[in-house]
């Protein structure tokens, strides 16, 4: 499943980010905050609008990211 | 390579939201310096450390960045600056960087990829008094041992671990780093080093997440978000208000004063109505702009920004903005030009663009002289619908249509361009802080000067330019008509005005217009002096308000107030947006497009209204 897929307060293991395209600067982006397989993220809160943005804890950071940033990330139900 | 043993440079560096700036201003009090790198929009801080020997190092506060794969202007400025790849620039004797301890996971990882670079560093653990709130605990001994940097623990926003870093920039400059293992992932290498240094008993401070629990909720924190907004924008209005009398009794008091040690003539007429009104002309926006970045410093420093930015994002990307836009375009209530540099904050040059180019539509405070001077004179003080005030709602619908047409604009540039592209938001939200006090008397400091260094200079020498154009030649010995109307001013304005008969501006207000491009503020004095009025600055403005509405009808006033919503009245503006995009196109482009709105509009509204009141 994707990161934009998880319910709230879900957490969840990151597998891998795709690249949309060949070159895709916010995947690239994305793995260097954090989002790198066997990290555990959870998601925190939505936007007040349409659910846009999530919120998401990776590490010890918090970052906002739009559902289309967030559908890259591949991850894992965690238990 | 020759390489001095003497600490000359230092560069703090670090990701966003680390403390970097606290410490720097922490560092160095006012001695600093803000400019901008050549040949990019990038600020260049830098600024000059007192070591406790008495020496003086320059340290250079590089902007954030989350890594040097660089994906965004700043980001490529960090880069080139460590390598010392700057043309002009010197490459840092020392790199500091600078981490918070309650974030390591992710600024570790930064930290490796600056030691690759092999060059001088020193690891700075910031912040640590929060840290040990939360119960962290770094072995720094081990962090360094593990790293071959010296490590060094501090908070910004206190003396003591200060005193660490000056001791440390006091002895010799430490060995290069030896280089990670080139073929050892990051992550994997951070996630060795905090396993081995760094006990972390929870991966989130609680209260970040109670207080996040209320400011992100989806109906208390857009509440809590609107009376913020509010609230400020009382405060500019209220608030500043006495502060702008004082300084306009002031000017007035200085006027007068000089006035009365000269007699009547031009060296008089310059001294009073070219340079002291041209100074008090600058100096009564002070207040508002201070109150403003007040707020805005306050909530930037507690880490309150980034949630309204999370809040209101949806809203902004529909228009073609980002959350990040919201910053800017609330600076540009007070004043476009720190609002356009504020945009720095947006990363993505394409949002940024737009944002620069709809922030001229937010009404700024130096529209509000303009139009408190017609509302005072044409709209009746009346309540309508039982609870509004007549002049109040006219005001509003003002604010309201400089909002709206902005909207309207940023979809038509997000509906046209040609990079579609996706771009992201990827924002950061830090833990709450304390706002450190030090640190917005600075930014303030700043700020104020940035407004008299940048917008005063030409306020100042448009006033004295209007007095002369306004003042020479000199009417002929048997004139019958006011003086101004035999003046270079008086020339150009009948000059433009068939052009302006449509929208019902008369030459005075086309005079008018002319020196009202250095501030918006400055028509109300220009039109003062178009039609011959003398007197302290209040009693001007309220005889002026008597004279045009008895001399211009409601549709020209209308028509006025239209343009002033749109027109860009203001070089300083422009000027900034040459400054901030490095492109005279943008900026032919925003005059053109802002000027061909302002005049359609006061078209429409003074055409129809001439024909609703006929």
């Amino acid at each position: 499943m994707r990161l934009s897929d998880l319910s709230r307060s879900a957490s969840a293991l990151v597998t891998a980010v795709d690249a949309v395209g060949a070159d895709d600067p916010i995947a690239q982006r994305l793995r260097a905050l954090g989002f790198v397989d066997g990290e555990t993220v959870r998601l925190i809160t939505t936007g007040p609008f349409g659910a846009d943005p999530i919120l998401v804890q990776v590490g010890f950071t918090r970052f906002a990211l739009r559902r289309s940033e967030a559908a890259r990330v591949r991850v894992e139900l965690t238990a | 390579m020759s390489q001095s043993t003497v600490l000359q440079q230092v560069a703090l560096v670090g990701s966003p939201n680390c403390g970097k700036t606290s410490l720097f201003n922490h560092l160095t009090g006012t001695r600093q310096k803000v400019a901008n790198y050549a040949g990019v929009t990038v600020e260049r801080k830098e600024g000059r450390v007192l070591l406790p020997s008495g020496r003086a190092v320059r340290i250079l506060d590089l902007p954030g960045a989350y890594s040097l794969d660089a994906t965004s202007p700043d980001e490529a400025i960090t880069r080139a600056i460590c390598l010392g790849e700057v043309a002009g620039e010197q490459i840092p004797d020392l790199l500091l960087c600078v981490v918070d301890a309650t974030n390591l996971r992710l600024h570790l990882r930064f930290v490796l990829e600056v030691q690759r670079l092999g060059r001088p560093m020193v690891l700075v653990l910031n912040m640590m008094d929060d840290a040990e709130r939360r119960g962290i605990v770094i072995d720094q001994a081990k962090l360094s041992a593990l790293l071959g940097v010296p490590v060094v623990s501090t908070i910004a926003v206190k003396s003591t671990g200060v005193q660490h870093l000056l001791g440390q920039l006091e002895q010799a400059i430490p060995a290069p780093p030896p280089p990670p293992p080139a073929d050892q992932d990051l992550h994997q290498r951070v996630r060795a080093l905090l396993a081995a240094a760094v006990t972390m008993p929870t991966m989130t401070d609680r209260r970040d997440d109670a207080i996040d629990r209320v400011m992100l909720h989806p109906v208390f924190g857009l509440a809590l978000l609107a009376a913020i907004l509010f609230f400020i924008f009382q405060a500019v209005f209220a608030w500043a208000e006495p502060f702008m009398a004082g300084i306009e009794g002031l000017i007035g008091g200085l006027g007068e004063l000089v006035g009365n040690q000269l007699n009547d003539g031009l060296l008089k007429s310059l001294l009073v109505d070219g340079i002291i009104a041209g100074v008090g002309g600058v100096l009564v926006f002070l207040p508002q702009i201070l109150i403003l970045f007040f707020f805005i410093l306050v909530l930037e420093e507690s880490g309150y920004l980034p949630r309204a930015a999370f809040l209101l994002d949806r809203l902004m990307f529909k228009s073609g903005l980002s959350g990040r836009a919201f910053i800017p375009l609330l600076s540009s209530f007070a004043c476009a030009v720190p609002g356009i540099m504020a945009t720095r904050s947006i990363n993505d040059p394409r949002d940024r663009l737009t944002t620069i180019m709809v922030a001229p539509l937010m009404t700024c405070s130096a529209r509000l002289p303009v139009y408190a001077l017609l509302i005072a004179a044409f709209i009746p003080d009346q309540t309508v619908a039982g609870v509004f005030n007549l002049q109040g709602v006219v005001l509003f619908a003002l604010y309201f249509g400089g909002i709206a047409s902005a909207l309207i604009i940023a979809l038509l540039m997000k509906y046209f361009r040609k990079d579609k592209s996706e771009h992201a938001l990827l924002l950061e939200l830090p833990s709450y802080r304390i706002p450190s006090w030090r640190s917005i008397a600075i930014g303030l400091y700043e700020r104020a000067m940035i407004f008299l260094k940048r917008v005063g200079g030409i306020v100042f020498a448009l006033t004295v330019l209007l007095w002369f154009l306004a003042t020479f030649p000199a009417p002929p010995e048997n004139a019958t008509l006011p003086a101004i109307d035999y003046s270079y001013a008086g020339q150009l304005g009948h000059l433009m005005e068939p052009l302006f008969a449509p929208i019902g501006f008369g030459w005075q207000i086309c005079i008018a217009l002319i020196p009202a491009m250095s501030a918006r503020e400055v028509a109300v004095a220009a039109l003062a002096t178009v039609y011959a009025l003398s007197g302290s600055e209040e009693e001007v403005s309220s005889l002026l308000a008597t004279v045009i509405a008895d001399q211009w009808s409601l549709a020209t006033a209308l028509s006025m107030l239209v343009w002033f919503v749109f027109a860009p009245q203001c070089i300083s503006t422009l000027a900034t947006v040459k400054r901030e995009t490095g492109s005279w196109r943008m900026v032919g482009i925003m005059t053109v497009y802002l000027f061909g709105l302002a005049y359609g509009a006061a078209l429409i509204t003074y055409q129809l209204t001439v024909a609703l009141t006929r």
